[in-house]
């Protein structure tokens, strides 16, 4: 069979590649610009070279916030994960509970950043929230905004509360799209409920996980709004993630050439891990192909 | 463009990086890539092995520059060796 070809196609993609332009690759230069030069105004401005990058790479303050963030989005992952995938194999496959655990699972999803750290940030205040006013009934001793543990737990457990939901969602899906075929070949072998879980729902829901797994990694290792809602980074830098030191350093100091080497390293990383993700997700979707 | 505060440097960088996808472009309206397995544990076309040789580049010199005090010109030769490498043998 001829193929046609027909390259007007291409005219197509103009817009796209405009926005992507504007929004993306132009900004990303003018960071690299402002990485290699120490900027007072846009008159006033000398070249440094790689005296930022050298700089930002050898930050302790950096360092520590890379370790917590890596601990942070770590923790999330293997929380969110496993719980995501066990609410989903609970949930009703028909009747009107479909319908209603979707609404109650969808809600989380639908607040906004700051309203969610607003919200736990109430909700864990001793003198006036229910959170933490019980939780001191019980005689533990938490105030989230003085014990570093507790800030750490209590920013763990709000992005728990507001992403295990898309976890589910996802893995729901996945186990919707199985027939129920598979179920009722492995009920006449005599197999066991792990072995259906391990051999038909696991392999089934992987590339919904996968996909899973990569936007809860970005999101996290991104997350700015929540944890500067609630604990503004304390007590003391306890729980200051990347996004957040980033901030303080460019808009707080104003220490543009610093923080724009220090955007290149964090870019770096993310898109590092997102590629690894993509490989992982398309080698699957071919192997599943074959 | 004076907003976008550019130095000589980054501009023949980036000229470099537009040079080479142009480049690209025209080799596979030339000569269509053919997606091959070398020594990467992944099948990979031409475009797959420029961003992976890029993307190690750009470690190899943020590793440069965290862990050596050697001039950075040699991290780049090295940088240099690895995209010839990844690009033929990859």
């Amino acid at each position: 069979m001829n193929k046609i070809t027909n390259n007007k196609a291409w005219f197509l993609v103009l817009p796209v590649f405009f926005i992507v332009a504007i929004s993306a690759i132009i900004p990303l230069m003018t960071v690299v610009n402002y990485s290699v030069q120490d900027i007072f105004d846009p008159q006033t401005r000398f070249f440094v070279g790689t005296e930022w990058f050298e700089q930002v790479l050898g930050d302790s303050r950096l360092h520590d916030a890379l370790i917590r963030q890596i601990i942070y989005t770590l923790s999330v992952l293997f929380i969110e994960i496993p719980l995501g995938i066990a609410v989903a194999l609970t949930l009703p496959r028909k009747g009107w509970g479909v319908s209603a655990s979707m609404v109650l699972l969808a809600l989380p999803l639908l607040i906004p950043w700051n309203v969610v750290g607003t919200i736990w940030q109430i909700f864990g205040r001793a003198d006036i929230g229910l959170g933490g006013y019980v939780i001191n009934l019980l005689g533990i001793d938490y105030n989230y905004s003085q014990n570093p543990m507790d800030a750490w737990v209590t920013v763990l457990v709000m992005d728990v509360w507001h992403w295990t939901s898309l976890i589910v969602l996802l893995c729901y899906a996945g186990l919707r799209s199985i027939p129920d075929a598979y179920y009722q070949a492995a009920k006449i072998d005599g197999a066991s409920r792990w072995a259906v879980f391990r051999f038909i729902q696991l392999p089934k829901m992987q590339s919904v996980l996968v996909i899973g797994v990569l936007l809860r990694f970005m999101d996290s290792f991104m997350i700015y709004t929540e944890p500067f809602v609630l604990t503004g980074g304390g007590p003391g830098n306890a729980t200051t993630f990347l996004s957040q030191f980033l901030t303080r350093m460019a808009v707080g100091q104003f220490d543009l050439g610093p923080a724009a080497a220090f955007s290149l390293v964090y870019f770096l990383i993310i898109l590092l891990v997102c590629w690894v993700f993509y490989t992982v997700v398309m080698n699957a979707g071919k192997r599943e192909e074959q | 463009m004076s907003w976008m505060a550019w130095t000589p440097i980054t501009a023949v960088f980036f000229s470099c990086i537009i040079l080479m996808l142009i480049g690209m472009g025209i080799w596979q309206a030339v000569s269509p890539t053919v997606p091959r397995r070398g020594f990467l544990p992944l099948t990979t076309t031409r475009g797959d092995r420029l961003f992976i040789s890029l993307l190690g580049a750009a470690y190899i010199h943020l590793g440069w520059l965290a862990f050596t005090d050697i001039a950075l010109w040699v991290g780049s030769v090295i940088a240099l060796a690895w995209l010839i490498i990844v690009m033929r043998w990859g």
